[in-house]
């Protein structure tokens, strides 16, 4: 019975209508974004953000593939284990002298594998994926080190390194944020707008009722998977040839920043529940905040002290609101309307 | 009526099957071993039994809070950086003042992890706001704290009270005090789980937290009170990691919530809520750390250990789902009702 | 018992002057817009049971999480032997000797039977500790009582919707309450089980319980019941002694008009066979079960509760696998467990339960009812919304659903509400083999034979309806052919014109018990 479900629910209705999750971290992100413009110079200038938004570059990738598994109740944690595979591979296979144009593709279908592999065992033995995840977390970490040992590959070519790192000419973008922007307007299209992303949501709600309406939840997840592995391997060649460094311990511990933005985004843990540009400002946010304190030396732990204050005020905030907003409330006085043809 | 005799019988397989949760790793904990005993013989030597045990005991005391935590269908991400916490700032008042013994550095510990777990259960239970957010940032919030506190320093060894340190490395009758101090805990939760009525409330919530409300079972206290055990307990493995290795610096138990949850999942605690048991969860971490000491044993390459552990880790889940899954199929073919 | 003269005495038999044991003076009951409760009062006595009647989102449930601390009113007193109370929250009222069995079973699905009837309340060994033998002891007990053949040490997940009501029954009992209130305990069930319930429930009004219960299938208040209280569209209509009043009486006071006949099944020409099903088995579950229907049938499936019915429909739609046996749609074979190649064969399930089964409860009425069409509501790469409200619009309104806002979610509907969703969202997919298993569950007698007669003008369209019921009338009155199970087989096939409540009623009890 949903009782404390419905009640809870209408109690957020009127709520997501106001003060949606989504659009309060907007706010946050223009009031750090103007506060940072006021307090430090060297913040709002193009190189800087640049530099920021260039920072961010994985994370935001691999958020986006990351939104679509959790709006669907499923989480990966494998990624940043993924991204040091990958990364390792490169390394190893430019250091065995392969071609860069052969080592992407390849790379990429290994991260494909990798996902692959989450999705059959979550999907065939239905177990759930933050125990399998956690599993080839480990396991992908370990391939990575069995590749590439501690040995650190460098001296990547420059045409691919200034791919990484230099700007679209005639703009202060970097490379992988454009490309980012273009793969963020695909996913939200994907997400919000197509039959694709209704069974998503639905999914993600209740999954029964989506079996039971001819949704295919198996395939649709297996698919999440692999692009969630195809995504994060392609993330880790960036990272390497951003740092120009091939290392089997690459972004490790990425895969809770990359949560803590979806999180930030308002995305449901849940799932069936969140919206891309809520991620997208929470991935801004945690950029834009990280670079703020970085530019006023505050140390990395004051850092990740605030990255989670921020995790905690931004989810218990609207819950605050709607309890006011519930003490407040007169009964209403509008008569129940029946639809009319 | 047949019907109600026949349910004796799947009663019966029903039981085994959960049963088999841990008997399953049981099972896996005998072949690992067995296995690396034929190997090197050192394995299980008195000394290597003694380390494995000194080495699993506070991953199992943090698995037990954590399962009771994830039985009500929550998480408690913070535990790593709570021992963290506890650890240094418990090292550093005992470096300071040399005259505090055991007893005062376990309650300092219990009371500081308190501390941590009340605050995530306020803002679980009471703020409604979802546990794997709140746990996630208060995470960060504690490793910060941490660092600010520690400012690059370390406590050492030579700087702690005798009596400390002898609770790392002392031991009753032959058994060291870490694990026995384990058991102690994981039997009395674990008792207290399942034989008392306010003990089933968690798997209740766990289980379904609308019918829990409508059940009258005090929801937001159960839920608070899971987060103050794991608190405390990770409070008490901050004590016992502290008492352990001596040596401390702002970092330790860093990344240790995965090794947490994934002890608490290959022990068969759902992490969906209201199944498995404490004593899963702790024998999962014993699992995990025996597989560690193994690959050492064996010598295995240290660049493959990782990648092992994670295959084993897979391994050990999927074989207790398809063998879970072969037994809800006998027991349809079975069944009562229709039974043929 | 009920004689005429108490008839009009203002309450039910032996009350006397002690004051009532519960009571809602005057209270109402807002959701945002929607008054779900305007200034109602009601009266339970000890030793009488009360009706509480009314159409689909009326605000009988509300009404009963009223009493049951669920929801505190905007205004108004819950009133306990006369005094007021407060109910912050259900354990308040249980406190006070309430028992409620919800609209909605709330299970746990992960413990056992025995012990979703007594959480919180186990019986206690030395040191408090629980007692499970005594435990098992008191369900099996219970179990007895409703004459249920449940084993209480069996985990709750995978019971079917009936013995999920079963379970609540027990529970509800198990409280030895001075108040029961169950809303629409019985709209799962069949003919044998509600036989039981109310010999149970007429010995609890007998010893001095008070009883609210709440249904729409009118028969049963008559049969329990001495007093009735309709609700409408939230407002208080009547209060009064059920004896001298007629079907019609209050189907008036709950509707506001006289109703037509209940089931029209429209006579229709059948066609060649749409759904042909053969010796399909899943071991365990049922076993050999043929049958084919035909365009323009509707064929109804007929059993006691846990026959196996639902579990056929399930298969033959694909959600489980069989076993054994194949299935054909206008002579092709279906793939095994694939419920998207059903759906594009044309078949349409609506499911028994619809908060698991049926609707993504959290999303709105027009992404419910669209989700079945994702790939008609597409323009280009995208879904067109309009056409998605459109879809749903229609629907809703042939369905006289009552609603709010299109974009408003299905779980602030009432229950019955939620089965006309349900409904659209199969109904609008045009299917030529529709399976409906329970269609009017929870659903009041207006609408109910609006369903009925949807349904057979969609039957005399061409469409093959199997149809599982449990309320015999509907059987009766809307099925060409009936097909009788029992215990995982078919055992009868009983043309129109030879089905009778007995000829059913036999067949489906069998040889046992
Ligand atoms: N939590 C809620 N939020 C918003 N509206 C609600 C909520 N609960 C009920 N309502 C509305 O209140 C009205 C009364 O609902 P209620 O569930 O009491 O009807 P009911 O008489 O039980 O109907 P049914 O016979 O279909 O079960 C309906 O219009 C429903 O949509
Ligand atoms: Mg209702």
């Amino acid at each position: 019975m949903a009782a404390d479900v419905t009640a809870a629910n209408s109690a957020r209705a009127p709520l997501s209508r106001f003060l949606r999750w989504d659009i309060l971290v907007g706010v946050l992100l223009v009031l750090v974004f103007a506060g940072g413009a006021i307090g430090s110079p060297e913040f709002a200038n193009a190189g800087n953000l640049s530099f920021a938004l260039g920072d961010l570059g994985e994370i935001a990738l691999i958020a986006l593939a990351m939104t679509l598994l959790v709006v669907a109740a499923e989480v990966d944690l494998s990624v940043a284990s993924v991204l040091g595979l990958s990364s390792a591979l490169v390394g190893h296979l430019w250091d065995a002298g392969w071609a860069i144009e052969t080592i992407i593709p390849l790379v990429v279908v290994v991260g494909a594998v990798c996902g692959l592999v989450n999705g059959l065992l979550v999907t065939r033995l239905g177990l759930p994926s933050l125990a399998v995840t956690i599993g080839t977390l480990a396991l992908y970490r370990g391939l990575a080190q069995v590749v590439l040992g501690d040995r650190a590959i460098a001296e990547f070519p420059q045409s691919y390194v200034n791919l990484a790192v230099n700007n679209v000419p005639g703009t202060p973008i970097p490379y992988p944020v454009a490309l980012f922007a273009v793969l963020a307007v695909i996913t939200a299209v994907t997400l919000h707008a197509t039959g694709f992303g209704r069974a998503l949501f639905a999914i993600g709600a209740q999954v029964e009722a989506a079996h039971f309406a001819g949704i295919r939840v198996k395939r649709i997840k297996l698919i999440l998977f692999v692009v969630s592995g195809i995504v994060a391997a392609f993330a880790g060649v960036v990272y390497t040839l951003r740092y120009g460094s091939a290392r089997a311990d690459n972004g490790s511990g990425l895969e809770l920043a990359v949560i803590a933005a979806v999180l930030l985004g308002g995305v449901d843990f849940d799932g069936g529940k969140g919206t891309l540009g809520g991620v997208i400002a929470g991935v801004l946010l945690i950029g834009l905040l990280r670079n703020l304190l970085m530019l006023n030396d505050v140390s990395t732990e004051i850092q990740s002290v605030v990255t989670g204050l921020l995790l905690v005020i931004s989810v218990i905030t609207p819950r605050l609101v709607a309890v006011a907003r519930q003490r407040r409330r007169a009964p209403s006085p509008v008569m129940p309307t029946t639809p009319t043809p | 009526m047949t019907a109600v005799t026949a349910g004796r019988s799947t009663r019966g397989i029903v039981d085994l099957v959960f049963r088999a949760r841990e008997l399953s790793i049981v099972l896996a904990l005998a072949v690992l071993v067995a296995v690396t005993a034929a190997a090197n013989g050192n394995f299980l030597s008195a000394q290597g039994l003694k380390d494995i045990f000194l080495n699993a005991a506070i991953l199992a005391l943090l698995a037990v809070g954590q399962s009771f935590v994830v039985i009500t269908r929550n998480i408690d991400l913070s535990v790593g950086s709570v021992v963290g916490l506890v650890a240094f700032t418990v090292g550093d008042v005992l470096a300071a003042n040399q005259g505090l013994g055991v007893g005062v550095a376990i309650v300092l510990g219990i009371v500081i992890g308190c501390v941590c777990g009340l605050v995530n259960g306020l803002l679980v239970s009471f703020g409604k706001v979802p546990a794997l957010v709140v746990t996630l940032g208060t995470l960060y919030v504690i490793q910060g704290l941490d660092h600010a506190i520690a400012h690059g320093r370390q406590i050492n060894a030579v700087d702690l009270p005798r009596s400390v340190l002898s609770l790392g490395n002392g031991s009753v009758l032959g058994i060291p005090y870490l694990p026995l101090i384990t058991v102690v805990v994981m039997l009395a939760v674990g008792y207290y789980l399942r034989s008392y009525a306010s003990g089933r409330d968690f798997y209740a919530i766990g289980s379904s937290p609308e019918a829990a409300g409508l059940a009258g079972v005090p929801v937001r206290r159960r839920v608070m009170a899971a987060y103050l055990l794991s608190g405390a307990l990770a409070g008490l493995g901050g004590v016992l990691w502290l008492a352990r290795f001596g040596t401390v610096v702002a970092d330790d138990a860093h990344g240790w919530e995965l090794q947490v949850v994934s002890a608490v999942v290959v022990g068969g605690v759902a992490i969906t809520g209201g199944v498995g048991t404490v004593y899963g969860a702790a024998l999962g971490a014993l699992l995990l750390t025996t597989i560690t000491s193994a690959l050492v044993v064996l010598k295995v390459n240290p660049f493959w250990q990782q990648a092992i552990t994670g295959a084993l880790l897979l391994l050990a889940i999927s074989v207790d789902r398809v063998l879970a899954l072969r037994v809800a199929r006998i027991l349809r073919r079975r069944n009562a009702r229709h039974g043929s | 018992m009920t004689g005429a003269a108490e008839a009009t005495a203002p309450h039910g038999p032996g009350t006397g002057d002690a004051p009532p044991v519960l009571a809602l003076a005057g209270v109402s009951k807002s959701f945002g817009a929607v008054r779900a409760l305007r200034d109602v009062s009601l009266e339970l006595h000890a030793g009488e049971a009360h009706a509480l009647a009314g159409e689909n989102g009326a605000g009988k449930s509300t009404l009963v999480k009223t009493l049951s601390g669920v929801h505190r009113p905007d205004s108004g007193q819950v009133l306990m032997d006369g005094r007021p109370v407060e109910f912050h929250k259900p354990a308040d009222a249980q406190r006070h000797g309430v028992a409620v069995i919800y609209q909605e079973p709330t299970m746990f699905p992960d413990l056992s039977v025995a012990e979703n009837i007594f959480i919180g309340r186990q019986p206690r060994a030395s040191l408090g500790r629980i007692d499970r033998g005594a435990m098992r002891a008191r369900a099996a007990e219970l179990f007895a009582r409703l004459g249920v053949a449940l084993d209480p040490e069996q985990p709750a997940r995978g019971l079917s919707i009936a013995d999920q009501q079963l379970v609540e029954i027990a529970k509800a009992l198990s409280r030895d309450a001075r108040v029961l209130i169950m809303d629409e305990p019985t709209a799962a069930l069949s003919v044998n089980e509600v036989a039981r319930l109310f010999t149970v429930v007429k010995a609890l009004r007998e010893q001095g319980c008070a009883v609210l219960f709440i249904s729409h299938r009118l028969d049963e208040i008559f049969e329990l019941c001495q007093r009735v209280t309709t609700l409408r569209d939230g407002a208080w209509i009547a209060g009064e002694a059920v004896a001298g009043l007629t079907h019609e009486a209050l189907i008036r006071r709950m509707v506001g008009r006289d109703l037509d006949t209940l089931y029209p099944k429209l006579d229709a020409a059948t066609g060649e066979v749409a759904l042909k099903v053969h010796r399909l088995t899943r071991e365990g579950v049922f076993t050999d079960v043929s049958f084919e229907v035909r365009r323009g049938e509707i064929v109804a499936l007929a059993g006691l509760v846990g026959a196996g019915r639902s579990e056929v429909a399930r298969a033959v739609f694909g959600v489980d696998r069989w076993d054994a046996g194949w299935v054909e749609v206008n002579g092709r074979r279906l793939p095994p467990a694939s419920p998207t190649a059903a759906m594009s064969a044309g078949v349409a399930l609506v499911p028994e339960d619809r908060r698991q089964q049926g609707l993504v409860m959290d999303q709105s009425i027009e992404r419910n009812i669209g989700l079945t069409g994702l790939k008609r509501l597409r323009r280009g790469p995208v879904i067109s919304r309009a056409a998605e409200r459109d879809r749903a619009r229609d629907w809703a309104i042939r369905l006289q659903l009552k609603f709010n806002r299109l974009s408003d979610a299905v779980n602030v509907l009432s229950g019955g509400n939620q089965q006309k969703v349900v409904l659209a969202k199969w109904l609008s997919t045009r299917p030529q083999v529709l399976i409906i298993d329970e269609p009017t569950r929870g659903i009041d007698v207006g609408t109910k034979a609006e369903v009925h007669r949807v349904l057979s003008e969609l039957a005399s369209d061409g469409m093959a309806v199997l149809m599982i019921s449990s309320e015999l009338p509907e059987v009766l009155g809307m099925a060409d052919r009936v097909l009788v199970m029992q215990e995982g087989r078919l055992v009868a096939e009983i043309p129109r014109a030879e089905a009778t409540e007995e000829s059913v009623m036999t067949a489906a009890a069998g040889r046992t018990s």
